[in-house]
């Protein structure tokens, strides 16, 4: 495996208001992720670990620090730039799945595709076959509606995947399902490790964390440990 | 993709969308209208005063023409006076009057126009042929169908005329026989009202005192000005001034002016008319607004999902603003068949007011003034959707995502 930096944090903070409160979310994160690796981020409710994971996939700008993705500086990057990059480089994959509910799940899986300016065919084949390998390939024209919560989230990993991501980031991704259907999910991020892609891994479960390699841990914006999993599970 | 997003977030509350569009099509329709309505009226009036080609109408001072029943005398000298005039082409005199009319039992009050058939221009030919003859005999007449329906009568049928006022009070005068020789279509005539015409000086003899040397009106048309509308325009005034200025017992009336005056007594038909047209607009557009707004409020976090996934602020933006687009077209297509059919149904209610010609529209299709209108309200709904689509665009994803997560 290759320990070329991919993500790399320095001292970042950030800060938000949530109604009259200031909240100090991440006071000087520094981290470094390397390509192929699979990392998990715990921490209690409100620690930081979402906000981080907003700044590592550009869905965020750090208010100090920078954050360096494959060598580039996305702290300061446009709107349009940040965009660009979330749609052809970071996968994201959410709690709630998210996925459009009047579209089929080969249309939801060619939506990114269809941003990224691929032709109706080429998406269509690559959206079918991400979705053949999540395991659905016998469902390709169900709607949300008609996939239970464990397939819904395959879709989503699948869109996630259309544009052929160096990085997917996912937040709470079992958050909605059972424990049986959230062992398969992770099944699935892991086997998409080993092929090589670098994934990030947002959790409260710590027992759910230890499907990682590595595991950070957080807590009131800090990070305060950071050591490899002693027996990642799958 | 975007038209495909636009139109499955529309589908995904139909009841909601279907509502929508039924509001925007009542607003559509509404709109189209009152622009009929507006512009119609006019339309229809000029096309009415100008279609037998007639810029001048001579009558009684004072009156308009057949507004009273006064007639103006020595109809002869002034006819021909006016047909001595260089510039004047065609004079159509003719002299109307109420009369008697009755056929086996049936028996009613007919309005008879006394017409010269090789220049009038009150009625056009529908089936049969004009009235022939040029002298004070009474034998043919032409009848509208009002008239064949209330007397039961066909073309070839003979009928019983007598002058006279009312049929209630038995005055009549001396009845004569006459032929229905056609049918035809009297253009200035109120819906309802039986009618016939039939020539001049028979119509003058057959009225007696009442109708010698008399008549109603006189129609000129005045010879074209080719070299401009301008010059047409004044060799019409002029013609106008000249016969006011030379026969004090008459009043001339340009069609310009006629229009100008039923436009001036029309004026607030119009303004409510303008005034209706733009709230129609104002509904629409807050319709789409409130619509789309609510559609945006409900799927943030999908929106915000979207952003986060690499769909920039303009695809956002384009596919909000498409939902709005679409619902405009929608509506306004089914407002336009809404539009039409209501506009039949107001002016088929609006033409039997009585005294109006039969012929006069009040909703008369302008596809200009309807594409514009219509196009207005495209735009007006399109651009409704602008504002909760620009703030779906602007909206911060990670916080959208966090308030998500929290919500």
């Amino acid at each position: 495996m290759s320990v070329t930096p991919l993500l790399e944090a320095y001292d970042v903070t950030r800060r938000y208001r949530t109604g009259e409160n200031d909240v100090h979310a991440l006071r000087g994160v520094s981290l470094t992720i390397n390509r192929g690796e699979f990392v998990a981020i715990v921490g209690a409710s409100g620690s930081g670990k979402s906000t981080l994971l907003h700044l590592l996939g550009a869905v965020d700008t750090p208010d100090s620090g920078r954050v360096v993705f494959e060598g580039r500086d996305i702290s300061t990057l446009t709107d349009a730039d940040a965009t660009r990059l979330r749609l052809l480089r970071v996968g994201l994959v959410f709690q709630r799945f998210y996925l459009m509910p009047t579209l089929s799940a080969v249309e939801n899986v060619s939506l990114p595709m269809a941003e990224a300016g691929l032709g109706k065919t080429e998406r269509r084949a690559r959206a079918t076959a991400l979705l053949s390998f999540v395991g659905l390939g016998e469902r390709t024209s169900h709607r949300p509606t008609q996939l239970s919560g464990g397939e819904q989230q395959r879709v989503a990993v699948a869109r996630a995947l259309a544009n052929q991501p160096a990085l997917l980031l996912a937040d709470e991704p079992t958050g909605e399902l059972d424990a049986a259907t959230g062992a398969a999910l992770i099944a699935l991020l892991q086997q998409l490790n080993a092929d090589g892609l670098t994934c990030v891994l947002v959790t409260h479960d710590a027992a759910l964390a230890r499907s990682a390699r590595r595991v950070i841990t957080m807590r009131d914006g800090r990070i305060v440990s950071d050591e490899p999993s002693a027996e990642p599970v799958a | 993709m975007r038209a495909t997003l636009a139109f499955a977030s529309l589908r995904r509350h139909p009841m909601r969308t279907l509502l929508a569009v039924l509001g925007l099509a009542i607003a559509a329709a509404l709109l189209i209208d009152m622009v009929m309505l507006a512009t119609g009226m006019r339309a229809s009036f000029r096309s009415l005063l100008t279609s037998r080609g007639y810029e001048l109408r001579v009558t009684p001072r004072g009156t308009l023409p057949f507004d009273t029943e006064a007639t103006v005398g020595s109809a002869a000298a002034l006819v021909s006076s006016l047909r001595a005039h260089p510039d004047i082409e065609r004079v159509s005199p003719s002299l109307g009057s109420t009369v008697q009319v009755q056929r086996a039992d049936r028996a009613r009050s007919a309005f008879v126009l006394g017409t010269q058939p090789d220049v009038q221009g009150e009625y056009t030919v529908i089936s049969g042929r004009a009235p022939l003859g040029n002298d004070s005999l009474l034998r043919e007449v032409i009848v509208n169908a009002v008239f064949l329906s209330a007397l039961d009568a066909k073309l070839g049928d003979t009928i019983t005329m007598s002058t006279g006022r009312s049929a209630q009070l038995r005055i009549a005068g001396a009845p004569t026989r006459v032929a229905i020789v056609g049918e035809g279509r009297f253009l200035y005539v109120p819906p309802g009202l039986p009618a016939l015409s039939a020539p001049l000086a028979a119509v003058q003899a057959f009225l007696g005192e009442a109708g010698r040397d008399r008549i109603s009106l006189a129609m000129a048309s005045v010879r074209a000005d080719t070299s401009s509308a301008t010059a047409n325009a004044e060799r019409t005034e002029a013609v106008r001034t000249w016969i006011e200025q030379s026969h004090a017992r008459v009043t001339a009336i340009s069609t310009e002016t006629a229009i100008v005056q039923v436009e001036e007594r029309l004026a607030y038909f119009r303004q409510l008319a303008f005034i209706l047209g733009a709230l129609s607009l104002v509904i629409g557009v807050l319709l789409v607004t409130t619509l789309v707004s609510l559609s945006v409020n409900e799927r943030l976090g999908e929106l915000a999902v979207l952003r986060a996934i690499g769909v920039p602020r303009s695809g956002v933006l384009q596919q909000i603003m498409l939902e709005g687009f679409m619902l405009g077209v929608a509506g306004i297509v089914l407002g336009l068949g809404l539009g039409l059919v209501t506009a039949q149904w107001l002016n088929a209610i609006l033409r039997d007011f009585p005294g109006l010609p039969a012929d006069l529209d009040f909703f008369v299709w302008s596809p200009e003034a309807a594409w514009k209108s219509l196009a207005m309200l495209l735009i007006a709904s399109t651009v409704a959707g602008a504002l909760p689509a620009w703030r779906a665009s602007q909206m911060r994803v990670a916080q959208a995502l966090r308030e998500e997560a929290i919500g």
